[in-house]
């Protein structure tokens, strides 16, 4: 098996900044308060992901989640400690992140597969698939400025789920767009999994991790809290109370995303 | 495939994923004049209106001509490059805080946007220089090896410098915002510093040594004589002469050893900004 993530003792620390100018700085010292104060958003986490694997990234509201995904897709590097990964990582992260509202939808399709690291060549060949998958109809030649916001995030969701990726990453709601546009998402992620591709996913619901996912961490206060398997982190997390007062309906589990 | 960092960064990285540094300049430059009719052509006829400006205040209605030929060149000839300085340097400078939506949330690397910057900047130049060429052109000006050089080690000059600039105020700017206050009062400064409005004469004889050497410390200085030799001096009747009485000594080797002080410059920002940038996305 080959290793795709391999994350040892990684920590990111956030500084909370109270008082910036030179005024509020000179107050704050005056009074014997603390100027600034430092907090870890990830704390010493270690855990490695092989190939295929499909995992599913767990936690409550500022647990950390979304900065270890940062720290797994590169936007931030950690302070210490070290986060390595293998071949091309894609996905659902921030979709539709750099549209430029002045171009139309094919010159953003076109600048943002190259935002997530595609040649001219390959957004050309994927170019029917995408605009079939976004179904935009005429608009595509309209200025995204005048888009719904679900067209918006159609845009968004059909380039990025459409780049071949090693890794895939899923960090938003599967909550955007209407039900036939859900089901296409959810249809073509468990594809994605499926074709052996490494998953990393985050979400509160938990059917949607239950679906997609063969392993769940739960992260708490920053710290890895848990790592195992999927029914039990999602006990782990007492988040299977309430699931069975609803029902398992499957998009409800999609939909609850946020 | 290797294991391996996420993202890789740097101004190699820069130049291997050119295809969307491409497409980031030409959206910039696109969206420029979004939605106006005449398009691109308002990049020509804002520097063709400023010039004829130039010309009827300076040469016809002031006629500070009568010492110095063709003024109206002259400051037309510093204002393109300082124009391509100070927008290098400045929109340099805005590059990261602007690119806030992307850099927050998608790897890409960062050196992209100030890099990116410059080249918007030289494109925006290009339509100032043809109206200069034309202009001097019609005034009987001739295209010399010489002075296309030093037009050219002008501009390699000016967007090293630029570039390094940029690349440290940019992330400067992005831990704290008086960075971009300085860079705009200093790019005002280099407006007035550079023999542009009145000619590098008027310092030699109004302060005398020291004081114009040290003046041609100043790189911008430097770069704009550059320009000066390689279109305004051919414009005068007397090239030679003009080239004697309004140019410095050792321009060309001043140049050189300027542009190479860049290049050095160039290197050391992107390792200041490298060491800053892991830093940033959490600081926009």
């Amino acid at each position: 098996m080959t290793t795709m993530i391999k994350t040892e003792n990684a920590t990111k620390s956030f500084t909370m900044s109270y008082h910036r100018s030179l005024k509020q700085i000179a107050l704050a010292k005056a009074r014997g308060r603390k100027t600034h104060e430092t907090f870890n958003a990830v704390d010493d986490v270690s855990f490695t992901v092989q190939e295929g694997e499909s995992v599913g990234l767990m936690g409550l509201n500022g647990s950390g989640k979304s900065t270890l995904l940062k720290l797994v897709s590169g936007v931030m590097r950690p302070d210490s400690g070290s986060v390595l990964t293998r071949g091309r990582i894609a996905g659902l992260i921030a979709t539709g992140a750099g549209f430029d509202p002045q171009l139309t939808g094919r010159d953003n399709l076109y600048l943002n597969a190259a935002i997530l690291g595609m040649s001219r060549a390959e957004t050309d060949r994927k170019f029917d698939e995408i605009v079939d998958f976004a179904d935009l109809g005429k608009f595509l030649e309209t200025e995204v400025a005048y888009y719904s916001s679900g067209m918006k995030a159609r845009l968004g969701f059909a380039v990025a789920i459409n780049v071949d990726a090693d890794i895939f990453i899923a960090d938003e709601a599967l909550a955007v767009g209407d039900r036939p546009f859900k089901r296409k998402c959810k249809k073509r992620m468990d594809e994605i999994v499926k074709s052996g591709v490494t998953m990393f996913y985050v979400s509160h619901a938990p059917g949607s991790v239950r679906n997609l996912c063969n392993r769940v961490l739960v992260l708490d206060h920053g710290k890895l809290a848990f790592d195992g398997d999927v029914d039990e982190g999602i006990a782990f997390l007492h988040y299977d109370d309430d699931e069975d007062e609803k029902g398992r309906r499957s998009d409800d589990g999609l939909g609850a995303d946020i | 495939m290797p294991l391996a960092p996420p993202a890789a960064t740097g101004l190699a990285e820069v130049v291997r994923r050119r295809y969307l540094l491409r497409m980031l300049v030409r959206n910039t430059i696109q969206s420029r004049y979004q939605g106006t009719v005449l398009g691109w052509t308002w990049s020509y006829l804002q520097p063709a209106i400023r010039f004829c400006l130039f010309y009827f205040l300076f040469q016809v209605m002031v006629g500070r001509g009568g010492n110095m030929e063709n003024f109206a060149v002259h400051l037309f000839a510093g204002m393109v490059i300082v124009h391509f300085f100070t927008e290098t340097f400045n929109g340099g400078t805005q590059s990261l805080i602007q690119s806030r939506g992307l850099i927050t949330k998608l790897p890409v690397p960062r050196e992209m946007f100030p890099v990116s910057r410059m080249l918007v900047a030289a494109w925006h130049t290009v339509p100032m220089l043809v109206i200069l060429v034309f202009v001097c052109l019609l005034l009987g000006w001739l295209p010399d090896p010489v002075g296309m050089a030093a037009a050219l080690l002008g501009f390699t000059l000016t967007a090293l410098l630029g570039l390094a600039l940029g690349l440290v105020f940019s992330v400067a700017n992005v831990f704290m915002r008086d960075f971009g206050k300085v860079a705009q009062t200093l790019t005002q400064f280099v407006t007035f510093s550079v023999p542009m409005m009145y000619p590098y004469t008027l310092v030699q004889e109004r302060f005398g040594e020291p004081i114009a050497s040290y003046y041609l410390y100043n790189p911008m200085a430097e770069a704009v004589l550059l320009i000066q030799r390689g279109f305004w001096t051919g414009t005068t009747s007397d090239p030679t002469y003009t080239e004697a009485l309004h140019l410095p000594d050792a321009l060309f080797t001043r140049g050189v050893v300027m542009t190479l002080i860049a290049l050095v410059l160039v290197v050391l920002a992107q390792r200041l900004f490298s060491r800053l940038e892991s830093r940033v996305p959490e600081r926009l």
